[in-house]
């Protein structure tokens, strides 16, 4: 911990903040400022109710106005304030409000009605959290539906992905056959084609293949990608010959020498490529849109869209399912990021 | 048995031939060499040999079987690389064990094996350890103990020690041929340091751009070089070669191209009068004689305490190592006359290369 203060209050020397110091803190700050400041607020207003979220000027944190059971009363009272008027400094209850005009009660005397007119007071207020766009997830939505398809793609693609792409490179990498280089080429040229390009042939093929509204539909298109396939081949390259040869001699079969010997040593690349794969396949929206209509097949990004009507949308819902959606990534970041790390620098070098 | 035998081997890669046509004959349990400067050929000889490269022409018998069409595997070869090739993501134990583990043999059995070798060749306070923990030394003791623990027929060796220091390249070596006499298999090695092959071979083949030069015993090849090329690749430091014409009335006398006359030996060689041949002798043949009737000039001396030698050239730029046995008072830029005993000579044909050694 004292290590990390230390790093965050490095200076340029002698203890004292020089003017480099300065600019160089100032443009941190703002780098943190223009990363974090979007997810803080998205992650506060999540919190927000319907109402708070509508209010002009926002607020920063969340909001609520206080409630009170008064005697008599069901439900209950939200308190007001009151700045003016002769109550001035009291604190009353609201029990119905007609126009401009108010009736209130005492919360210490609830059988006088009392009329005033509402700009002489203001809500009390306090910071509150509303758990309930949380609650109304799994309960008006089939939010674990969502969550179970977008993490049975992601999950079955990035395995399916890697396992494909791990085999394509180690064949593209390792054996000499005719048209090597010319399959290469061929499957770093894809890389050039943008997907909205072969987006409706693509569609068109899954949908003879009846895997139109199934998550296979979405899963077996991205299987084989040109970006994993180039990645994984330029790591195995630097994995020696001749420790595959040292491997055949030792009765390895040619599977086995894929099993034991490639993918153990490909590991950091292999972890490199799994965490895009997670990112693309979690964050995927056009195609999983075009794919599923259903709604129980949505995924998260799916069931994101469906809240912004064209009318009407429902923020809370949306702010707070959008906390969720982003969770696991960012889970999976956190764990499998010194792998990024480690692997794109040995992808690089040696 | 594993006797090896290659009949007519060829190797070519497109246009591009690079074994051409090899014949050669290695006993059971002889220790094999083959040794040539680097692009001779000698790697990917043993790399056909082995199973890894493919034939293009000509046979691979090993123990009296044709084993082209036998992948490396069901060779009942081992192999020691140059880089070791450990599998760096194992333990020391696992890289023993791999070999064993993929034709199943049982669990006890690959743990008294293990324990047998790793004892033999001092690892067992290793296994635990992955290659990168290792050092060289130990590194390559790991390699051989992963070919020794498979219970090979025949042993390949390529160019195992060229990555380690120049001690442990001595101990290394010593142990080597120790375990050669210890499980009497059939090794080859490759190496291009004619030191490694003189002390450890049983068999020495020297290649030379993809062919044959000489096969045979060490003391054969450094006493009766079939040619140039070996006569100058075997022995340190290299054999000096001089150029001249025989006489051409007297087949005892060669004129050198400096003009010099020295006495040839008449027996033993079929040096013709007239014919242009090239003299060889080595540094510890040549002697310094007031009288000799070779003249060189000195442009170095090294002094090594019980030897020297000296560095000098002939009238014609020639250049020639003179090796003295004990310390030297000659200094750099001196002229010293040498002479040499007739029958310490070796001549050969200067337009073929070959010896004029007339065979016994």
């Amino acid at each position: 911990m004292s290590r990390v203060w230390e790093f965050l209050t490095a200076t340029r020397g002698n203890g004292r903040l020089d003017w480099t110091d300065w600019i160089t803190y100032g443009y941190l700050a703002l780098g943190v400022f223009l990363m974090f400041f979007p997810v803080i607020w998205l992650l506060l207003s999540s919190f927000k109710t319907e109402a708070d979220l509508q209010r002009f000027p926002p607020t920063f944190l969340p909001y609520q106005q206080e409630t009170l059971m008064v005697d008599g009363y069901e439900e209950p009272l939200p308190l007001f304030l009151m700045t003016e008027g002769e109550f001035e400094g009291r604190v009353l209850a609201q029990v119905r409000r007609v126009g401009l005009q108010a009736q209130m009660v005492d919360p210490a005397n609830p059988e006088e009605r009392l009329r005033v007119t509402i700009d002489q007071r203001e809500p009390v207020e306090q910071v509150s959290l509303a758990w309930e766009n949380y609650a109304g997830l799994f309960e008006r939505f089939n939010f674990l539906q969502f969550f179970w398809n977008s993490t049975f793609i992601t999950v079955t693609a990035t395995l399916l992905m890697l396992l494909v792409n791990s085999m394509a490179a180690f064949a593209l990498s390792k054996y000499e056959f005719r048209g090597r280089t010319v399959v290469l080429l061929l499957v770093i040229g894809t890389l050039m084609i943008p997907q909205t390009v072969v987006l409706v042939p693509l569609f068109l093929i899954v949908t003879e293949l009846g895997m139109f509204n199934s998550l296979w539909g979405v899963i077996i298109p991205g299987a084989a990608t040109p970006t994993g396939v180039f990645l994984l081949r330029q790591y195995m390259i630097t994995i020696p010959d001749e420790i595959l040869d040292a491997a055949r001699m030792d009765k390895a079969s040619e599977w086995k020498i894929f099993w034991r010997i490639i993918v153990p040593l490909s590991a950091p690349a292999i972890a490199v490529l799994a965490i895009l794969a997670i990112m693309w396949r979690w964050n995927d929206f056009l195609w999983p849109l075009i794919v599923l209509t259903q709604t129980e097949n949505f995924t998260l990004q799916l069931a994101l869209n469906s809240f912004q009507g064209e009318l009407q949308t429902d923020w809370s819902s949306l702010l707070a399912m959008t906390v969720l959606t982003l969770l696991p990534i960012a889970m999976v970041f956190m764990f499998l990021q010194k792998y990024i790390a480690t692997g794109i620098a040995s992808t690089g070098g040696k | 048995m594993a006797s090896i035998e290659l009949k007519s081997l060829r190797k070519a890669y497109g246009a591009a031939e690079v074994i051409k046509g090899i014949d050669l004959s290695i006993e059971h349990g002889e220790f094999c060499v083959f040794v040539g400067p680097s692009g001779c050929g000698k790697s990917t000889l043993l790399r056909m040999i082995s199973g890894l490269e493919s034939v293009t022409s000509g046979d691979i018998e090993i123990g009296g079987e044709v084993v082209n069409k036998i992948p490396a595997a069901d060779r009942g070869l081992a192999m020691v690389f140059q880089s070791y090739a450990l599998y760096p993501h194992m333990t020391v134990r696992q890289n023993l064990s791999f070999g064993l583990e993929n034709i199943q043999t049982p669990r006890a059995e690959i743990e008294s094996k293990l324990n047998d070798v790793a004892g033999m060749l001092q690892i067992d306070m290793l296994l635990d350890r992955r290659p990168k923990d290792l050092s060289g030394g130990q590194r390559q003791r790991v390699a051989i103990g992963r070919a020794v623990v498979r219970e090979p027929k025949v042993f390949l060796f390529d160019e195992p020690l060229s990555n380690l220091d120049a001690e442990l390249r001595v101990d290394m070596r010593g142990e080597i041929s120790a375990l050669h006499k210890r499980l009497g298999n059939t090794m080859i090695y490759v190496t291009h340091d004619q030191v490694e092959a003189m002390t450890m071979a049983d068999k020495i083949a020297v290649l030379r751009l993809g062919e044959l030069e000489q096969f045979g015993r060490p003391l054969d090849l450094f006493n009766d070089p079939h040619n140039l090329f070996v006569a100058g690749f075997i022995g340190s430091p290299k054999m000096n070669f001089m150029t001249g014409v025989v006489h051409s009335a007297d087949r005892s006398l060669l004129t050198l191209d400096t003009g010099e006359e020295v006495s040839l030996p008449v027996t033993g060689f079929a040096h013709r009068a007239g014919e242009k041949v090239t003299l060889g002798v080595r540094p510890n043949s040549l002697l310094p004689d007031p009288n000799g009737s070779i003249h060189i000039q000195v442009r170095a001396v090294e002094q090594l305490g019980t030897d020297s030698y000296l560095y000098g050239q002939l009238a014609d730029g020639t250049r020639l190592t003179v090796h003295n046995p004990g310390q030297t008072q000659v200094q750099a830029g001196e002229n010293v006359a040498l002479s040499f005993a007739p029958d310490a000579v070796h001549l050969f044909d200067t337009d073929t290369t070959l010896t004029l050694r007339e065979a016994p």
